[in-house]
């Protein structure tokens, strides 16, 4: 299995499909590394040469945000609108969705598990 | 979608002409404005706005953060207190 970026150990995959283990890397970035890189995108990742998987990351660290770097460039994006007290911090503060959906219904993923809500209409019905 | 660079950000005229002023004679007070929708632009740092919410004016100090949104985004419309709880009813 070979190693990029120190942990990610992509599987038996394509290369093509192996790379986008990576985070920050989705179809688009992998065709465009196995195209820079020279590297056969079907050739299963395991069949790599050594210097190949070197070429890949060196591209990687040349050109592209990925991993670590990228999930702290994120969180410093969120943590910067929570300081300045915009509109958009505040729905990240209270886990909320950000970009204007509905709250009525739906925002599952932001908000979590549903919590019932005792008297509320329709409590019943659910029995 | 964003709007086209060809017309540069939205800035309030009347609100910038009146940061300008002060920015002229140096002096620092609270504007106060309805321009929500007005970018804030690099020249507003440092300045405090009265920014209205639909009900009154809140206090908005602009820091260096806040180039590039919005004087509204600082000026929340809406107010949740909060549902249900002990004796509310």
């Amino acid at each position: 299995m070979p190693r990029l970026l120190g942990v990610d150990i992509p599987a038996d995959r394509p290369t093509i499909i192996s790379l986008t283990y990576l985070y920050g890397v989705g179809e688009k970035t992998a065709r465009e590394l196995c195209h820079k890189a020279g590297v056969n995108p079907q050739a299963r990742a395991r069949d790599l040469q050594e210097d190949e998987v070197a070429r890949i990351a060196a591209l990687l660290d040349k050109d592209y945000t990925v991993e670590g770097q990228l999930r702290r460039q994120v969180s410093q994006n969120i943590s910067r609108l929570r300081d300045i007290a915009s509109y958009r911090g505040m729905r990240h503060r209270r886990g909320l969705p950000v970009r204007g959906q509905r709250t009525k219904t739906n925002a599952r993923t932001r908000k979590g598990p549903k919590k019932t809500v005792a008297g509320k209409k329709g409590v019943k019905d659910l029995r | 979608m964003g709007r086209s660079l060809k017309k540069g950000p939205y800035v309030d005229l009347k609100l910038y002409l009146k940061v300008e002023k002060q920015n002229d004679t140096g002096l620092k007070e609270p504007i106060t404005t309805w321009a929500r929708a007005c970018t804030i632009v690099p020249e507003f740092v440092g300045h405090t706005f009265m920014v209205h919410n639909g009900k009154q004016h809140l206090k908005v100090s602009v820091t260096e953060d806040m180039v590039g949104h919005k004087l509204g985004e600082f000026s929340p419309t809406r107010n949740f207190r909060g549902h249900g709880g002990k004796g509310k009813k």
